[in-house]
Protein backbone atom coordinates (compact mmCIF):
# COMPACT_ATOMS: atom_id res chain seq x y z
CA UNK A 1 0.00 0.00 0.00
CA UNK A 2 1.43 3.37 -0.90
CA UNK A 3 1.78 6.22 1.54
CA UNK A 4 -1.17 8.17 0.26
CA UNK A 5 -3.57 5.37 1.15
CA UNK A 6 -2.12 4.87 4.66
CA UNK A 7 -2.21 8.52 5.71
CA UNK A 8 -5.30 10.65 5.35
CA UNK A 9 -4.74 12.78 2.24
CA UNK A 10 -4.46 16.51 2.67
CA UNK A 11 -7.43 18.42 1.32
CA UNK A 12 -5.06 20.22 -1.05
CA UNK A 13 -4.00 16.86 -2.47
CA UNK A 14 -7.66 15.97 -3.06
CA UNK A 15 -8.26 19.32 -4.76
CA UNK A 16 -5.17 18.87 -6.94
CA UNK A 17 -6.20 15.36 -7.98
CA UNK A 18 -9.54 16.55 -9.39
CA UNK A 19 -8.59 20.06 -10.52
CA UNK A 20 -8.30 19.03 -14.19
CA UNK A 21 -11.82 17.54 -14.39
CA UNK A 22 -14.60 19.20 -16.38
CA UNK A 23 -18.18 18.60 -17.46
CA UNK A 24 -17.98 16.14 -20.38
CA UNK A 25 -20.23 18.44 -22.46
CA UNK A 26 -18.30 21.62 -21.62
CA UNK A 27 -14.62 20.68 -21.56
CA UNK A 28 -13.31 24.26 -21.32
CA UNK A 29 -14.26 25.07 -17.72
CA UNK A 30 -13.36 23.06 -14.63
CA UNK A 31 -15.93 21.60 -12.25
CA UNK A 32 -15.04 24.27 -9.71
CA UNK A 33 -15.44 27.09 -12.26
CA UNK A 34 -18.83 25.71 -13.29
CA UNK A 35 -19.92 25.60 -9.66
CA UNK A 36 -20.56 21.83 -9.62
CA UNK A 37 -17.67 21.23 -7.21
CA UNK A 38 -18.89 22.94 -4.06
CA UNK A 39 -16.34 22.01 -1.47
CA UNK A 40 -13.55 19.66 -0.43
CA UNK A 41 -13.79 18.98 3.29
CA UNK A 42 -13.04 16.49 6.04
CA UNK A 43 -16.03 14.33 7.07
CA UNK A 44 -16.89 13.56 10.70
CA UNK A 45 -14.93 10.28 10.48
CA UNK A 46 -11.81 12.02 9.12
CA UNK A 47 -12.32 10.83 5.54
CA UNK A 48 -11.97 13.51 2.88
CA UNK A 49 -15.20 14.43 1.12
CA UNK A 50 -15.69 15.93 -2.33
CA UNK A 51 -19.02 17.78 -2.30
CA UNK A 52 -20.75 18.23 -5.66
CA UNK A 53 -24.12 19.68 -6.59
CA UNK A 54 -26.20 18.76 -9.65
CA UNK A 55 -26.93 21.39 -12.29
CA UNK A 56 -30.34 20.41 -13.69
CA UNK A 57 -32.15 17.59 -11.81
CA UNK A 58 -32.00 15.26 -14.78
CA UNK A 59 -28.62 16.21 -16.22
CA UNK A 60 -27.18 12.92 -17.51
CA UNK A 61 -23.62 14.27 -17.17
CA UNK A 62 -23.82 14.15 -13.36
CA UNK A 63 -23.30 10.37 -13.28
CA UNK A 64 -20.30 10.70 -15.57
CA UNK A 65 -18.87 13.54 -13.47
CA UNK A 66 -19.16 11.47 -10.29
CA UNK A 67 -17.44 8.52 -11.99
CA UNK A 68 -14.69 10.83 -13.28
CA UNK A 69 -14.04 12.17 -9.77
CA UNK A 70 -13.86 8.66 -8.29
CA UNK A 71 -11.50 7.52 -11.05
CA UNK A 72 -9.22 10.56 -10.63
CA UNK A 73 -9.01 10.02 -6.87
CA UNK A 74 -8.29 6.32 -7.37
CA UNK A 75 -5.57 7.07 -9.92
CA UNK A 76 -3.92 9.40 -7.41
CA UNK A 77 -4.17 6.79 -4.65
CA UNK A 78 -6.44 9.03 -2.60
CA UNK A 79 -9.24 7.68 -0.43
CA UNK A 80 -12.15 10.13 -0.43
CA UNK A 81 -15.93 10.09 -0.67
CA UNK A 82 -18.13 11.89 -3.19
CA UNK A 83 -21.12 13.59 -1.53
CA UNK A 84 -24.02 15.06 -3.52
CA UNK A 85 -25.66 18.08 -1.94
CA UNK A 86 -28.75 19.81 -3.37
CA UNK A 87 -28.94 22.94 -1.26
CA UNK A 88 -28.24 25.71 -2.04
CA UNK A 89 -29.51 24.97 -5.54
CA UNK A 90 -26.90 25.35 -8.27
CA UNK A 91 -27.11 28.60 -10.19
CA UNK A 92 -25.30 30.06 -13.17
CA UNK A 93 -24.65 33.11 -10.96
CA UNK A 94 -21.73 31.18 -9.43
CA UNK A 95 -19.79 31.30 -12.69
CA UNK A 96 -16.89 33.73 -12.39
CA UNK A 97 -16.10 36.22 -15.19
CA UNK A 98 -13.08 34.16 -16.25
CA UNK A 99 -15.24 31.06 -16.69
CA UNK A 100 -17.79 33.06 -18.68
CA UNK A 101 -15.04 34.28 -20.98
CA UNK A 102 -13.82 30.70 -21.52
CA UNK A 103 -17.34 29.65 -22.50
CA UNK A 104 -17.60 32.52 -24.95
CA UNK A 105 -14.25 31.70 -26.52
CA UNK A 106 -15.45 28.10 -26.89
CA UNK A 107 -18.56 29.27 -28.80
CA UNK A 108 -21.14 29.10 -26.01
CA UNK A 109 -22.73 32.44 -25.09
CA UNK A 110 -22.46 32.81 -21.28
CA UNK A 111 -25.64 33.31 -19.21
CA UNK A 112 -27.33 36.62 -20.07
CA UNK A 113 -28.22 38.06 -16.70
CA UNK A 114 -28.75 36.88 -13.14
CA UNK A 115 -30.83 33.80 -12.39
CA UNK A 116 -33.36 35.63 -10.19
CA UNK A 117 -34.17 38.10 -12.95
CA UNK A 118 -34.32 35.26 -15.45
CA UNK A 119 -37.08 33.63 -13.39
CA UNK A 120 -39.18 36.77 -13.61
CA UNK A 121 -38.52 37.02 -17.34
CA UNK A 122 -39.43 33.40 -17.94
CA UNK A 123 -42.85 33.44 -16.27
CA UNK A 124 -45.45 35.96 -17.38
CA UNK A 125 -46.87 36.02 -20.86
CA UNK A 126 -48.31 39.22 -22.28
CA UNK A 127 -46.18 41.26 -19.91
CA UNK A 128 -42.97 39.27 -20.21
CA UNK A 129 -40.00 41.53 -19.79
CA UNK A 130 -37.51 41.66 -22.62
CA UNK A 131 -34.47 39.55 -21.77
CA UNK A 132 -30.98 40.93 -21.79
CA UNK A 133 -29.38 40.80 -25.24
CA UNK A 134 -27.39 37.70 -26.12
CA UNK A 135 -24.22 38.66 -27.98
CA UNK A 136 -23.02 36.19 -30.59
CA UNK A 137 -19.94 34.43 -29.17
CA UNK A 138 -18.24 34.61 -32.57
CA UNK A 139 -18.81 38.12 -33.95
CA UNK A 140 -20.15 39.90 -30.87
CA UNK A 141 -23.30 41.17 -32.58
CA UNK A 142 -26.39 41.44 -30.40
CA UNK A 143 -28.53 41.04 -33.49
CA UNK A 144 -29.38 37.45 -32.51
CA UNK A 145 -32.54 35.39 -32.22
CA UNK A 146 -33.64 32.37 -30.21
CA UNK A 147 -34.28 29.25 -32.26
CA UNK A 148 -35.44 27.19 -29.28
CA UNK A 149 -35.24 27.62 -25.50
CA UNK A 150 -34.14 23.97 -25.18
CA UNK A 151 -30.90 22.98 -26.84
CA UNK A 152 -28.39 20.17 -27.08
CA UNK A 153 -28.16 19.82 -23.28
CA UNK A 154 -30.52 20.73 -20.44
CA UNK A 155 -28.52 23.85 -19.58
CA UNK A 156 -28.45 25.43 -23.04
CA UNK A 157 -30.77 27.18 -25.50
CA UNK A 158 -30.33 27.35 -29.29
CA UNK A 159 -29.61 30.75 -30.83
CA UNK A 160 -28.64 32.08 -34.22
CA UNK A 161 -26.72 35.21 -35.15
CA UNK A 162 -28.49 37.34 -37.75
CA UNK A 163 -25.27 39.09 -38.77
CA UNK A 164 -22.66 36.34 -39.14
CA UNK A 165 -25.49 33.77 -39.57
CA UNK A 166 -23.82 31.20 -37.29
CA UNK A 167 -25.96 29.10 -34.96
CA UNK A 168 -24.72 28.95 -31.35
CA UNK A 169 -25.64 27.78 -27.84
CA UNK A 170 -26.58 30.03 -24.93
CA UNK A 171 -25.87 28.82 -21.40
CA UNK A 172 -29.29 29.70 -19.91
CA UNK A 173 -29.44 31.79 -16.72
CA UNK A 174 -30.67 29.29 -14.12
CA UNK B 1 -33.00 13.53 9.91
CA UNK B 2 -35.70 12.55 12.36
CA UNK B 3 -38.93 11.02 11.06
CA UNK B 4 -40.87 14.13 12.11
CA UNK B 5 -38.81 16.24 9.71
CA UNK B 6 -39.70 14.41 6.53
CA UNK B 7 -42.79 14.70 4.41
CA UNK B 8 -45.24 11.76 4.50
CA UNK B 9 -44.12 8.96 2.17
CA UNK B 10 -47.38 9.11 0.19
CA UNK B 11 -46.91 12.84 -0.36
CA UNK B 12 -43.40 12.30 -1.73
CA UNK B 13 -44.67 9.48 -3.94
CA UNK B 14 -47.48 11.69 -5.26
CA UNK B 15 -44.95 14.34 -6.30
CA UNK B 16 -42.54 11.75 -7.70
CA UNK B 17 -45.23 9.85 -9.64
CA UNK B 18 -46.52 13.09 -11.16
CA UNK B 19 -43.04 13.86 -12.44
CA UNK B 20 -42.28 10.34 -13.66
CA UNK B 21 -45.57 9.77 -15.46
CA UNK B 22 -45.60 13.13 -17.25
CA UNK B 23 -41.91 12.64 -18.06
CA UNK B 24 -42.74 9.26 -19.61
CA UNK B 25 -45.60 10.76 -21.63
CA UNK B 26 -43.59 13.70 -22.93
CA UNK B 27 -40.69 11.39 -23.80
CA UNK B 28 -43.07 9.65 -26.23
CA UNK B 29 -42.45 12.60 -28.55
CA UNK B 30 -38.75 11.78 -28.73
CA UNK B 31 -38.10 11.07 -32.40
CA UNK B 32 -41.64 12.19 -33.32
CA UNK B 33 -41.61 15.93 -32.59
CA UNK B 34 -43.34 18.20 -35.09
CA UNK B 35 -39.98 19.89 -35.68
CA UNK B 36 -36.49 18.99 -34.53
CA UNK B 37 -36.30 21.83 -32.00
CA UNK B 38 -39.56 20.75 -30.39
CA UNK B 39 -38.41 17.16 -30.30
CA UNK B 40 -35.38 18.32 -28.30
CA UNK B 41 -37.48 20.59 -26.10
CA UNK B 42 -39.92 17.84 -25.09
CA UNK B 43 -37.04 15.43 -24.46
CA UNK B 44 -35.49 18.13 -22.24
CA UNK B 45 -38.77 18.52 -20.34
CA UNK B 46 -38.95 14.77 -19.88
CA UNK B 47 -35.38 14.69 -18.61
CA UNK B 48 -36.10 17.41 -16.04
CA UNK B 49 -39.13 15.47 -14.83
CA UNK B 50 -37.17 12.24 -14.68
CA UNK B 51 -34.49 13.98 -12.63
CA UNK B 52 -37.05 15.42 -10.23
CA UNK B 53 -38.70 12.01 -9.91
CA UNK B 54 -35.36 10.37 -9.10
CA UNK B 55 -34.56 12.87 -6.34
CA UNK B 56 -38.03 12.37 -4.84
CA UNK B 57 -37.93 8.56 -5.09
CA UNK B 58 -34.47 8.48 -3.50
CA UNK B 59 -35.79 10.59 -0.64
CA UNK B 60 -38.94 8.46 -0.30
CA UNK B 61 -36.86 5.26 -0.33
CA UNK B 62 -34.67 6.61 2.50
CA UNK B 63 -37.78 7.47 4.54
CA UNK B 64 -39.31 4.05 3.90
CA UNK B 65 -36.12 2.16 4.77
CA UNK B 66 -35.73 4.16 7.99
CA UNK B 67 -39.17 3.28 9.33
CA UNK B 68 -40.11 -0.38 9.99
CA UNK B 69 -43.87 0.19 9.52
CA UNK B 70 -43.27 1.75 6.11
CA UNK B 71 -40.68 -0.86 5.15
CA UNK B 72 -43.31 -3.52 5.91
CA UNK B 73 -45.84 -1.71 3.72
CA UNK B 74 -43.51 -1.84 0.73
CA UNK B 75 -41.92 -5.22 1.48
CA UNK B 76 -43.80 -6.87 -1.41
CA UNK B 77 -41.94 -4.84 -4.05
CA UNK B 78 -39.63 -7.11 -5.98
CA UNK B 79 -36.28 -6.45 -7.59
CA UNK B 80 -33.83 -3.57 -7.69
CA UNK B 81 -32.88 -3.67 -4.02
CA UNK B 82 -29.50 -2.75 -2.59
CA UNK B 83 -28.56 -4.86 0.47
CA UNK B 84 -32.23 -5.70 0.96
CA UNK B 85 -33.24 -2.04 1.15
CA UNK B 86 -35.71 -0.39 -1.18
CA UNK B 87 -34.28 1.85 -3.91
CA UNK B 88 -35.65 4.47 -6.30
CA UNK B 89 -35.92 1.68 -8.87
CA UNK B 90 -38.16 -0.47 -6.65
CA UNK B 91 -40.57 2.43 -6.40
CA UNK B 92 -40.54 3.38 -10.08
CA UNK B 93 -40.50 -0.04 -11.68
CA UNK B 94 -42.09 -2.49 -9.27
CA UNK B 95 -45.23 -0.79 -8.04
CA UNK B 96 -48.52 -1.70 -9.74
CA UNK B 97 -51.07 0.68 -11.27
CA UNK B 98 -53.14 1.16 -8.10
CA UNK B 99 -50.00 2.01 -6.11
CA UNK B 100 -49.18 5.02 -8.30
CA UNK B 101 -50.33 8.36 -6.87
CA UNK B 102 -50.12 10.69 -9.89
CA UNK B 103 -52.92 12.96 -11.08
CA UNK B 104 -55.00 11.22 -13.77
CA UNK B 105 -54.41 14.22 -16.06
CA UNK B 106 -50.76 13.29 -16.46
CA UNK B 107 -51.26 9.71 -17.67
CA UNK B 108 -53.72 10.51 -20.49
CA UNK B 109 -52.48 9.87 -24.04
CA UNK B 110 -51.65 12.76 -26.36
CA UNK B 111 -55.09 12.90 -27.92
CA UNK B 112 -58.76 13.43 -27.14
CA UNK B 113 -61.05 10.97 -25.40
CA UNK B 114 -60.73 7.44 -26.75
CA UNK B 115 -61.51 4.28 -24.83
CA UNK B 116 -59.22 1.34 -24.12
CA UNK B 117 -55.93 0.78 -25.89
CA UNK B 118 -57.06 2.72 -28.98
CA UNK B 119 -54.22 4.79 -30.36
CA UNK B 120 -54.48 7.87 -32.48
CA UNK B 121 -51.86 10.16 -33.92
CA UNK B 122 -50.22 12.24 -31.23
CA UNK B 123 -51.93 15.60 -30.96
CA UNK B 124 -49.41 18.30 -30.11
CA UNK B 125 -52.15 20.63 -28.85
CA UNK B 126 -53.14 18.10 -26.17
CA UNK B 127 -49.50 17.80 -25.08
CA UNK B 128 -49.15 21.59 -24.97
CA UNK B 129 -52.35 22.24 -23.02
CA UNK B 130 -51.47 19.59 -20.44
CA UNK B 131 -47.98 21.03 -20.01
CA UNK B 132 -49.44 24.49 -19.42
CA UNK B 133 -52.00 23.26 -16.86
CA UNK B 134 -49.42 21.24 -14.92
CA UNK B 135 -46.47 23.64 -15.18
CA UNK B 136 -48.66 26.50 -13.91
CA UNK B 137 -49.52 24.39 -10.86
CA UNK B 138 -45.93 23.32 -10.25
CA UNK B 139 -44.66 26.91 -10.49
CA UNK B 140 -46.81 27.76 -7.51
CA UNK B 141 -46.42 24.46 -5.68
CA UNK B 142 -42.62 24.22 -5.87
CA UNK B 143 -42.38 27.86 -4.88
CA UNK B 144 -44.27 27.13 -1.67
CA UNK B 145 -42.43 23.86 -1.01
CA UNK B 146 -39.15 25.76 -0.85
CA UNK B 147 -40.30 26.57 2.71
CA UNK B 148 -41.19 22.95 3.54
CA UNK B 149 -40.21 21.73 7.01
CA UNK B 150 -38.62 18.76 5.22
CA UNK B 151 -35.19 20.15 4.27
CA UNK B 152 -34.60 17.62 1.50
CA UNK B 153 -38.00 18.35 -0.07
CA UNK B 154 -37.29 22.08 0.22
CA UNK B 155 -33.97 21.57 -1.60
CA UNK B 156 -35.64 19.55 -4.36
CA UNK B 157 -38.31 22.27 -4.68
CA UNK B 158 -35.72 25.03 -5.11
CA UNK B 159 -34.09 23.12 -7.97
CA UNK B 160 -37.31 22.04 -9.63
CA UNK B 161 -38.82 25.52 -9.57
CA UNK B 162 -36.07 26.80 -11.87
CA UNK B 163 -36.80 24.01 -14.33
CA UNK B 164 -40.58 24.27 -14.30
CA UNK B 165 -40.41 28.02 -14.99
CA UNK B 166 -38.87 27.21 -18.33
CA UNK B 167 -41.52 24.55 -18.92
CA UNK B 168 -44.37 26.99 -18.30
CA UNK B 169 -42.81 29.64 -20.47
CA UNK B 170 -42.26 27.22 -23.34
CA UNK B 171 -45.67 25.53 -23.20
CA UNK B 172 -47.38 28.91 -22.73
CA UNK B 173 -45.64 30.32 -25.81
CA UNK B 174 -46.84 27.36 -27.84
CA UNK B 175 -50.39 27.65 -26.59
CA UNK B 176 -50.47 31.29 -27.64
CA UNK B 177 -49.13 30.31 -31.04
CA UNK B 178 -51.69 27.51 -31.46
CA UNK B 179 -54.69 29.36 -30.03
CA UNK B 180 -54.01 32.58 -31.90
CA UNK B 181 -52.89 30.69 -34.99
CA UNK B 182 -54.70 29.01 -37.88
CA UNK B 183 -58.30 27.76 -37.76
CA UNK B 184 -56.98 24.22 -37.45
CA UNK B 185 -54.49 24.92 -34.64
CA UNK B 186 -57.06 27.01 -32.78
CA UNK B 187 -59.75 24.32 -33.04
CA UNK B 188 -57.33 21.68 -31.79
CA UNK B 189 -56.11 23.82 -28.90
CA UNK B 190 -59.68 24.59 -27.80
CA UNK B 191 -60.69 20.91 -28.08
CA UNK B 192 -57.66 19.86 -26.02
CA UNK B 193 -58.49 22.47 -23.38
CA UNK B 194 -62.15 21.37 -23.23
CA UNK B 195 -61.02 17.74 -22.89
CA UNK B 196 -58.34 18.25 -20.23
CA UNK B 197 -59.71 21.07 -18.09
CA UNK B 198 -62.15 18.93 -16.04
CA UNK B 199 -59.21 16.76 -14.93
CA UNK B 200 -57.65 19.74 -13.14
CA UNK B 201 -60.41 19.54 -10.51
CA UNK B 202 -58.32 16.80 -8.95
CA UNK B 203 -55.64 19.37 -8.09
CA UNK B 204 -57.91 21.14 -5.61
CA UNK B 205 -59.47 18.22 -3.75
CA UNK B 206 -57.30 17.36 -0.77
CA UNK B 207 -56.48 13.85 0.31
CA UNK B 208 -55.00 12.08 3.32
CA UNK B 209 -51.39 12.54 2.19
CA UNK B 210 -51.87 16.27 1.66
CA UNK B 211 -53.59 16.71 5.04
CA UNK B 212 -50.75 14.86 6.79
CA UNK B 213 -48.14 16.96 4.97
CA UNK B 214 -49.91 20.20 5.85
CA UNK B 215 -50.22 19.07 9.46
CA UNK B 216 -46.47 18.54 9.92
CA UNK B 217 -45.47 21.64 7.98
CA UNK B 218 -43.92 19.77 5.06
CA UNK B 219 -46.67 20.29 2.47
CA UNK B 220 -49.15 22.74 1.02
CA UNK B 221 -52.95 22.69 0.74
CA UNK B 222 -53.26 23.04 -3.03
CA UNK B 223 -56.71 24.63 -2.80
CA UNK B 224 -54.92 27.73 -1.46
CA UNK B 225 -53.02 28.00 -4.74
CA UNK B 226 -56.11 27.99 -6.96
CA UNK B 227 -56.61 31.77 -7.25
CA UNK B 228 -52.99 32.25 -8.35
CA UNK B 229 -53.29 29.30 -10.76
CA UNK B 230 -56.50 30.76 -12.21
CA UNK B 231 -54.74 34.07 -12.76
CA UNK B 232 -51.74 32.45 -14.51
CA UNK B 233 -53.99 30.36 -16.72
CA UNK B 234 -56.35 33.22 -17.58
CA UNK B 235 -53.39 35.32 -18.63
CA UNK B 236 -52.17 32.67 -21.09
CA UNK B 237 -55.66 31.90 -22.39
CA UNK B 238 -56.40 35.58 -22.97
CA UNK B 239 -53.28 35.97 -25.06
CA UNK B 240 -54.04 32.70 -26.85
CA UNK B 241 -57.61 33.96 -27.51
CA UNK B 242 -58.99 30.68 -26.16
CA UNK B 243 -62.21 30.25 -24.21
CA UNK B 244 -61.84 28.86 -20.70
CA UNK B 245 -64.22 25.92 -20.29
CA UNK B 246 -66.25 25.55 -17.10
CA UNK B 247 -65.09 22.96 -14.58
CA UNK B 248 -67.50 20.25 -13.63
CA UNK B 249 -68.36 16.58 -13.84
CA UNK B 250 -66.48 13.62 -12.47
CA UNK B 251 -63.43 14.42 -10.35
CA UNK B 252 -60.62 12.01 -11.17
CA UNK B 253 -58.78 10.31 -8.31
CA UNK B 254 -55.45 9.21 -9.68
CA UNK B 255 -53.70 10.42 -6.55
CA UNK B 256 -55.69 7.83 -4.59
CA UNK B 257 -54.60 5.09 -7.01
CA UNK B 258 -57.81 5.07 -9.09
CA UNK B 259 -56.45 5.50 -12.60
CA UNK B 260 -57.78 5.67 -16.14
CA UNK B 261 -57.56 2.71 -18.49
CA UNK B 262 -54.45 4.28 -20.04
CA UNK B 263 -52.24 3.94 -16.97
CA UNK B 264 -51.64 0.20 -17.26
CA UNK B 265 -50.39 0.55 -20.83
CA UNK B 266 -48.06 3.37 -19.85
CA UNK B 267 -46.59 1.37 -16.96
CA UNK B 268 -46.29 -1.78 -19.07
CA UNK B 269 -44.11 0.06 -21.54
CA UNK B 270 -42.09 1.81 -18.83
CA UNK B 271 -41.62 -1.11 -16.45
CA UNK B 272 -41.31 -4.18 -18.68
CA UNK B 273 -37.54 -4.10 -19.06
CA UNK B 274 -36.86 -3.75 -15.33
CA UNK B 275 -39.39 -6.46 -14.50
CA UNK B 276 -37.93 -8.83 -17.10
CA UNK B 277 -34.49 -8.40 -15.51
CA UNK B 278 -35.25 -7.65 -11.84
CA UNK B 279 -31.64 -7.97 -10.71
CA UNK B 280 -30.20 -5.84 -13.49
CA UNK B 281 -27.91 -2.97 -12.62
CA UNK B 282 -27.39 0.02 -14.87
Amino acid sequence: MDAALRDPPSLDAVRAAIAHLSDPEIPVVSLAELGILREVRRGGDGVAEVVITPTYSGCPAMGQIEDDIRAALRDSGIAARVVTQLSPAWTTDWMAPAAREKLRAYGIAPPNGRAAQAGAQVVGFARRAAGQPVPCPRCGSTHTTQTSPFGSTACKALYRCLDCLEPFDLFKPY
Amino acid sequence: MGAGDSAPVDYLLHLADNALVLGQRNAEWCGHGPILEEDLALANHALDHLGQARLLYQHAARCINAEPAQAQRFAHLQGARADGALTEDSLAYFRATHEFRNFTLLELPHHGPLAGPARADRDFATTTVRNVLYAALMNLWWERLQASADPQLAAIAAKSLKEVRYHLSHAGDWLVRLGDGTDESRARAQAALDHLMPHTQEFWTGDEAESAAVANGTGVALAELKPAWDALLDEVLAEATLRRPADGGYVTQGKRGLHSEHMGFLLAEMQSLAREHPQAVW
